[in-house]
């Protein structure tokens, strides 16, 4: 298989003031794959993936060194604008998160900023991101209601269809099923595995079936340290690692 | 058996507190208002004193007390919005900026007849704005700034981290981020804590006492550097001069029935604000 290579790592190193929360990070994340993030609570996997559209940079005395490369250009450099790069590699957080506004609004929102305003093509990109998103049969007659009074899984299809929107061209997932009950994470599972024909996907689980389920690959982060980064079948099927071996057959973690 | 008695009283000395609290307010509302009635008219509330402020109404302090009451929330509102964001969302965690967030709390402690000394040196003596509209309103804003700075940082705190991040995550700068999802969803917070100064800047008396207010004017102050009546130094000037102390008295009883009803006003209003917001929460 011949993947075409959309971010890579190059020796990260992440520091919260004097904790060295990630320690010297190799990883490659193809295009239109699905890439999983695995590992124990506090790995620095969603330290990681807040790296990536330099999210982390937000939390005070934090310090970063090495590189990544998105389209072989290093977002690290002064020359980068930070809100580019977050247009560019949208998020979808743990928790869902919508603006205490319209279903309607929540989803116009990251296109206003992005200084579109004609209104007939606004309404068509929400109609778009809300069906690419599988929202639309349930919401299409409450366009204006407010956000908050869908329910949890709704409201994170809500976040992912924001993030659709925009036109990333990837989209991190950090722990996007945390919260919701098991219909609502098929249906999210479900929506991944469209998606990844458009969009490059990075997606941290606590749940090694769901990355088992839903990824092409998988890395497998414990301690700050990226341990082992395979396909995920071989991930799952022949870890060269101890370590990645006693995780995923549940001995710790 | 033993233990259900002991709760008993205990709650019994709780609610004993409660009802003393209670009936202290209901007690200032009842006097104020037997003794105030009496005198309230169409004409009280329309026309200004006559007779050495024995007869007649008290239009013009209602109107000046308006007048400051707006000035002063027109120079904190922008300022003291201002400071608050600049505190919650921009400022580095550090030595200075904790000492700006002590003084803010330490000029909130100041008393306010020092608010007002202050003002009649800077305002009315040293920018030469006189007795007036102007050098009252500024006073006044400076002793509402520390209320308004704390209301509108704890209803900007009270924005959660997580909405933010969507919106950057959006690729909003952080002022878009301020401007369109932090700022409306921490509004009513604000007015709230706004609403809620205005009633305690309407009532206040020391800091005009030397800056904008007078005892009589004629007619309706013409312009910001007129001085004014106000209610509540009205009060206090009927209670303390003139020469027919019984019928002041009657008035000051008037004006403060009227006064407590604006605040009270103003309160119900901040309440409506809140309840109407949880409604849309909910």
């Amino acid at each position: 298989m011949d993947n075409k290579l959309k971010i890579k790592a190059q020796e990260v190193d992440f520091f919260y003031g004097k904790t060295h929360a990630l320690k010297n990070i190799n990883l490659d994340i193809y295009e239109n794959q699905v890439t999983a993030i695995i590992g124990p609570s506090g790995c620095g996997k969603s330290t990681f993936i807040r790296l990536l559209n330099r999210m982390n940079e937000l939390v005070t005395h934090s310090t970063v060194t090495g590189s990544i490369y998105f389209n072989g250009m290093n977002i690290f450099e002064a020359s980068v604008d930070p809100v580019d790069i977050r247009k560019r590699i949208g998020m979808v957080f743990q928790k869902p998160n919508p603006f205490p506004k319209s279903i309607f609004e929540n989803i116009s929102y990251g296109l206003k900023v992005n200084g579109i305003k004609d209104r007939s093509f606004i309404e068509e990109k929400v109609e778009w991101s809300l069906k690419k998103a599988a929202l639309w049969e349930e919401v299409k007659n409450r366009l204006h209601e407010s956000a908050l009074k869908l329910s949890g899984g709704q409201q994170q299809r809500l976040c992912i269809a924001r993030c659709l929107a925009i036109q990333s061209e990837v989209i991190l997932f950090d722990e996007p099923c945390a919260s919701l009950d098991p219909i609502s994470t098929a249906k999210i599972e479900e929506l991944i595995l469209e998606l990844k024909s458009e969009y490059t996907i990075v997606i941290v689980t606590h749940n090694m079936q769901q990355a088992a389920r839903i990824s092409d690959f998988t890395a497998f982060f414990l301690m700050g340290e990226l341990i082992e980064f395979d396909k995920t079948q071989d991930i799952f099927t022949k870890p060269t690692n101890k370590k990645t071996e006693d995780y995923i057959t549940g001995r710790f973690g | 058996m033993k233990r259900n008695i002991v709760q008993n009283l205990g709650f019994f000395a709780l609610f004993s507190c409660i009802l003393t609290t209670v009936v202290f307010l209901g007690l200032i509302i009842y006097f104020i208002s037997v003794r105030g009635f009496k005198v309230i008219s169409w004409e009280f509330l329309t026309q200004g004193p006559r007779m050495g402020m024995t007869q007649g109404g008290i239009a013009p302090a209602i109107v000046g007390t308006l007048y400051l009451t707006l000035g002063a929330i027109l120079l904190a509102l922008p300022l003291g919005l201002a400071c608050a964001i600049y505190l919650c969302e921009y400022s580095p965690k550090g030595f200075v900026v904790n000492i700006i967030r002590i003084s803010i709390n330490n000029l909130a402690g100041v008393p306010s007849v020092v608010f007002g000394l202050f003002g009649f040196a800077v305002f009315v003596k040293f920018f030469g704005f006189g007795v007036s509209i102007l050098s009252g309103s500024l006073t006044l804003g400076i002793l509402s700034l520390p209320l308004i700075i704390s209301a509108s940082q704890e209803a900007l705190l009270a924005v959660p981290q997580s909405i933010r991040e969507a919106s950057l995550s959006l690729g909003a700068t952080k002022w878009e981020t301020i401007k369109n999802i932090v700022l409306p969803t921490a509004l009513p917070g604000i007015l709230t804590g706004v609403i809620l100064s205005i009633g305690r800047v309407a009532g206040e008396t020391a800091p005009i006492l030397f800056t904008a207010a007078a005892f009589y004017t004629r007619g309706y102050p013409k312009s910001v550097f007129s001085e004014v009546m106000a209610l509540p130094y009205h009060i206090y000037a009927l209670m303390t001069e003139g020469t027919h102390p019984d019928q002041q008295r009657a008035i000051a009883y008037g004006c403060s029935l009227v006064l407590l009803f604006m605040v009270l006003l103003i309160s119900a209003l901040a309440i409506f604000i809140r309840q109407k917001q949880r409604g849309r929460d909910g």
